[in-house]
């Protein structure tokens, strides 16, 4: 596309706009984007650290890690707790806070870190949440396990739900388990995106200072977009296995 | 690849994200003064009034998303130039 190639070739730009390009690797005939699974290894990692360090020494009155190893896990469970209920919550407070930390730490990863230092022979390491794939993935994921928790608590008649109030909206009601994932998935995706590429533009015309603001603003928004991907995935959960 | 289609492309990129940018602009600025109302007559529920607010405001920012989302897949994605 010739206004891609204008941003991309000029030579007053430190960095172009990249959308579309990967670092690909190809497995077994199938062409991974590399740059994605680099940084969610990275993401695991560090949660993985994250869980050992926080609950290494369990101790009567938290300090230090472990504090905030604590004040996660209510600040997730509360998600789940609000959505769910009370009497229903717990089996999918681990479902619900994976997807919370993930999410996360993968926007923030994003943002934080400067992962321009490490030069790939293409593309370059970014946000996993900037690529459709990723945020599909997880949407799919959250649609299966809704699937699962109803099918769990309610047997068949979790088809019943598809016909209530009436049988009239039966079409409505099937539509509504394909909106959900679109809607879950290009929300994410396309949040993150914009805050990627508002700031990439932003540096290209004004490389000090200024992008700042909008680099914080994106951070509070990356933010506030895993806490509702959290909260949509517990509110469908809910929806799935609650009682009539 | 086609002028034409790029030009329209370029277009169709612009006017997607600023039709998509009205629907929720009204939205956010109806849902922020109801939000202040609120605060104004109940200030000590401010905390959960600024929670729900900020969900529902990046709910309806999504709907803006998905109108750059179609215009970056114009631009950058473009499925009728090749």
């Amino acid at each position: 596309m010739y206004l891609f190639n204008l941003m991309n070739t000029s030579l007053l730009l430190s960095s172009g706009v990249e959308v579309g390009v990967h670092y690909y690797w190809d497995i077994g005939g199938i062409s991974l984007h590399g740059q994605v699974f680099i940084v969610i290894w990275f993401i695991c990692f560090f949660l993985f650290g994250l869980s050992f360090i926080g609950t290494a020494k369990l101790e009567k009155i938290p300090g230090g890690s472990q504090n905030f190893v604590e004040f996660l896990f209510e600040y997730t469970r509360d998600i789940a707790k609000d959505q769910i209920g009370e009497s229903l919550y717990r089996p999918w407070v681990p479902f619900i806070s994976t997807l919370f930390l993930f999410i996360f730490s993968c926007n923030w990863a994003g943002g934080l870190i400067p992962w321009k230092i490490i030069e790939l022979p293409e593309g370059e390491l970014a946000a996993p949440t900037n690529d459709i794939n990723t945020t599909i993935a997880l949407a799919l994921l959250v649609s299966i396990f809704y699937f699962y928790g109803g099918f769990r608590k309610k047997g068949l008649g979790y088809f019943k739900r598809y016909i209530s109030p009436t049988p009239i909206l039966l079409p409505i009601n099937i539509l509504e388990d394909f909106t959900k994932p679109l809607s879950l998935s290009f929300r994410l995706f396309g949040n993150i995106l914009a805050d990627e590429l508002t700031v990439t533009v932003l540096t290209i015309l004004v490389p000090l200072i200024v992008p700042l603001p909008i680099m914080c603003l994106g951070l509070f928004a990356s933010a506030v977009q895993a806490v509702i991907f959290s909260t949509l995935a517990a509110a469908y959960i809910a929806e799935a296995v609650e009682e009539h | 690849m086609d002028s034409i289609i790029s030009a329209a492309s370029v277009i169709a990129a612009a006017v997607s994200v600023g039709l998509a940018a009205i629907g929720p602009g009204i939205g956010q600025g109806i849902a922020s003064g109801s939000a202040v109302e609120a605060i104004a007559r109940q200030p000590e529920s401010e905390t959960a009034i600024r929670g729900t607010l900020l969900l529902s405001l990046a709910f309806m920012e999504a709907l803006t998303i998905y109108g750059l989302v179609v215009a970056l897949s114009l631009l950058f994605a473009n499925p009728f130039t090749s």
